[in-house]
């Protein structure tokens, strides 16, 4: 177990290299860099003397491979450099953001995950029945919502019907609970409503698979209550699947609230990746995209990890 | 042997396989007659649609839902309803042309990664298992950020970044048709690389992948209305659902939540009935995924 988990931390190595790789010569191919997009479109004249001594700044000037070499070193250094655009550490200015769009994340898979095991369970046990209809038909409706245009039902319900607005500043939860959960409460719910119908189907279908297992059928021949069956032999052998589906969304959750951070106005690293992106901010885009791709990478690592803690058959050589 | 077939299926009456269909999923032919109405919508807008969808009316600025404007008018005067359908051929065009071009293009080279093997395989998948592991939302928006805004740039991002997840569907199902006795016995006879995959592979991969590009339609209609409400997609004044709820529908909300309901029902009707389609077409295709 121990090799496996040192194995299977080395292979992410090249990974996230060859991530970087693509990553460092992807923004340069963007049009425009920086500073033709802060001096020129900026409306002031400058001279190209100025244009070039703002690259040089930069390091714009320096040859592809010098800048790569550059900021692979810095890695090393666990350095990501500093954001081209505000002068600040790119580590500082995504921990900013990180906090917040990590407990979204987190508020919105215990949503979606509270929501979907009984819903998924229920709808595979009442088969084709109109328990089962009814589940399906919202698990469906949440694939379609755009969990955005939720968001502004949301704040249009609270607004008319309350007469209130979420907080706008962000609060962090050990410094006043209430407030932070105030704010996050309702993006959390737009999006996991979204996320518990991706996972509801997947609960539903596994069970499905489950419930037509002989050790099942034993299991109720034998006169054992639904219940326990349910709790006992089907569920923890259905989990697998589910459990894959919850982490690989926990993983894009983080970098794919862009469009529901922009309603709710929360400052994260969605709206934090559109504002790199459109001020073209090599090093702050490069640090977010790889903190997208080690995100993704942790989470399928951990939910390696869990398989075989659920699953004693896996053993991992 | 061809004309007995023949007989036999006419007798069957041409309609049986979508009574059929009708009867055994009623929410996936649902969802196939509001797809069915969305195209004609979409195609005849200029005669549908009770009002022009670009002119700007200040003397109209709001207005709430009556008799003259059934959905309300926006911040600029301008008829809602008459923009919803209007944007469901924006929505349609580039809801078809993504899928397609991504579906297609994704599943030729997953056909053909199958189909080599070796080398060639391992380095498209690592290259896919890179791009998949951002969310697609990212990868559309590095894509637009390179090429650009507009309608066919839009049609171009997206299937840009359906392109690996259709590679990896199809390559899995490929996987399985390259072991069949036919290819190798179209490879015996001496058949190009080229002629094995397009007569011998790809209609075998026929069934998952149009189950896939049903699948995609729902999710390009959701990815577009999301570029387009960042601002990142369709630009204006062209009509569509996701830039509709960008800007004053959003700050103006409480004022005239006409602006916001409407073309978010839009949005979720559409790709509901994408998605139910989508699920019975799957399960009619594919009796081993029903559940």
């Amino acid at each position: 177990m121990t090799r496996y988990i040192i194995t299977r931390f080395l292979l992410m190595v090249p990974t996230l290299l060859a991530v970087g790789v693509l990553i460092f010569v992807l923004v340069r191919v963007v049009p425009g860099d920086i500073v033709a997009l802060r001096l020129v479109l900026g409306g002031s004249f400058v001279t190209p003397q100025v244009i070039e001594a703002e690259r040089a700044r930069l390091g714009l000037n320096k040859s592809m491979w010098a800048q790569f070499s550059e900021w692979m070193t810095g890695m090393l250094r666990l350095d990501l450099g500093r954001s081209m655009w505000s002068g600040e550490p790119v580590a500082s200015e995504i921990g900013l953001r990180l906090q917040l769009s990590l407990e979204l994340a987190v508020i919105a898979t215990a949503i979606a995950t509270a929501i979907a095991i009984p819903m998924g369970t229920l709808a595979a046990v009442y088969r084709g029945r109109w328990v089962d209809q009814v589940i399906q038909v919202i698990s469906v409706a949440g694939l379609s919502v755009p969990s955005f245009w939720l968001g502004i039902l949301m704040i249009l319900f609270l607004l008319s019907v309350f007469n209130y607005l979420p907080p706008l500043v962000f609060t962090p939860l050990w410094q006043d609970p209430k407030a932070n959960l105030a704010q996050l409460i309702w993006p959390a719910l737009a999006v996991g409503y979204r996320y518990s119908a991706v996972a509801t189907r997947m609960t539903r279908s596994a069970l499905l698979e489950v419930l037509r297992e002989d050790y099942v059928r034993t299991a109720s021949a034998k006169g054992l209550a639904t219940g326990i069956i349910l709790r006992k032999h089907a569920l923890p052998n259905a989990l697998m699947p589910v459990v894959t589906v919850i982490g690989l969304e926990f993983a894009f959750l983080i970098g794919g609230l862009v469009v529901t951070e922009q309603v709710f106005n929360l400052n994260g690293i969605g709206k934090l990746i559109v504002d790199a992106i459109a001020q073209r901010d090599y090093t702050l885009i490069q640090g977010l995209m790889l903190l997208v791709a080690v995100g993704y990478i942790l989470v399928n690592f951990l939910v390696d990890l869990l398989y075989a803690w659920i699953d004693p058959r896996v053993a991992y050589q | 042997m061809p004309g007995s077939t023949r007989g036999w299926r006419i007798n069957r009456g041409r309609f049986r396989p979508w009574l059929r269909f009708l009867r055994r999923y009623p929410l996936g032919a649902g969802g196939a007659a509001v797809v069915v109405v969305m195209v004609l919508a979409g195609l005849a807008a200029e005669w549908v649609a009770p009002g022009d969808p670009v002119a700007a009316n200040f003397g109209a600025m709001f207005n709430a839902p009556n008799r003259a404007h059934w959905f309300g008018t926006d911040a600029f005067g301008r008829d809602v309803l008459s923009r919803i359908i209007f944007g469901a051929r924006t929505a349609l065009v580039i809801g078809f042309g993504s899928s397609l071009l991504g579906a297609t293009i994704g599943g030729a080279i997953g056909v053909a990664s199958a189909y080599f093997g070796g080398i060639t395989d391992l380095l498209v998948q690592r290259l896919v298992d890179i791009v998949i592991s951002f969310p697609i939302i990212v990868v559309a928006m590095a894509i637009v950020a390179i090429i650009g805004v507009g309608t066919d740039k839009l049609v171009v991002a997206i299937a840009l970044s359906f392109l690996p997840r259709a590679e990896r569907v199809v390559r899995s199902s490929a996987l399985s048709v390259r072991e069949m006795a036919y290819v190798e016995a179209a490879r015996a006879l001496g058949c190009s690389h080229g002629r094995i995959i397009r007569r011998h592979m790809a209609p075998n991969v026929l069934a998952p992948y149009l189950v896939m590009l049903t699948s995609f339609l729902g999710q390009a209609i959701l990815l577009e209305a999301s570029l387009s409400f960042l601002g990142l997609g369709i630009s204006e004044p062209t009509p569509a659902w996701g830039l509709m709820l960008r800007g004053a529908a959003v700050d103006f909300v409480q004022r005239a939540p006409w602006m916001a309901i409407f073309p978010g029902l839009a949005i979720s009707i559409a790709v509901l009935a994408f998605n139910v389609f989508g699920d019975a077409l799957r399960d009619a295709f594919d009796p081993r995924l029903r559940t």
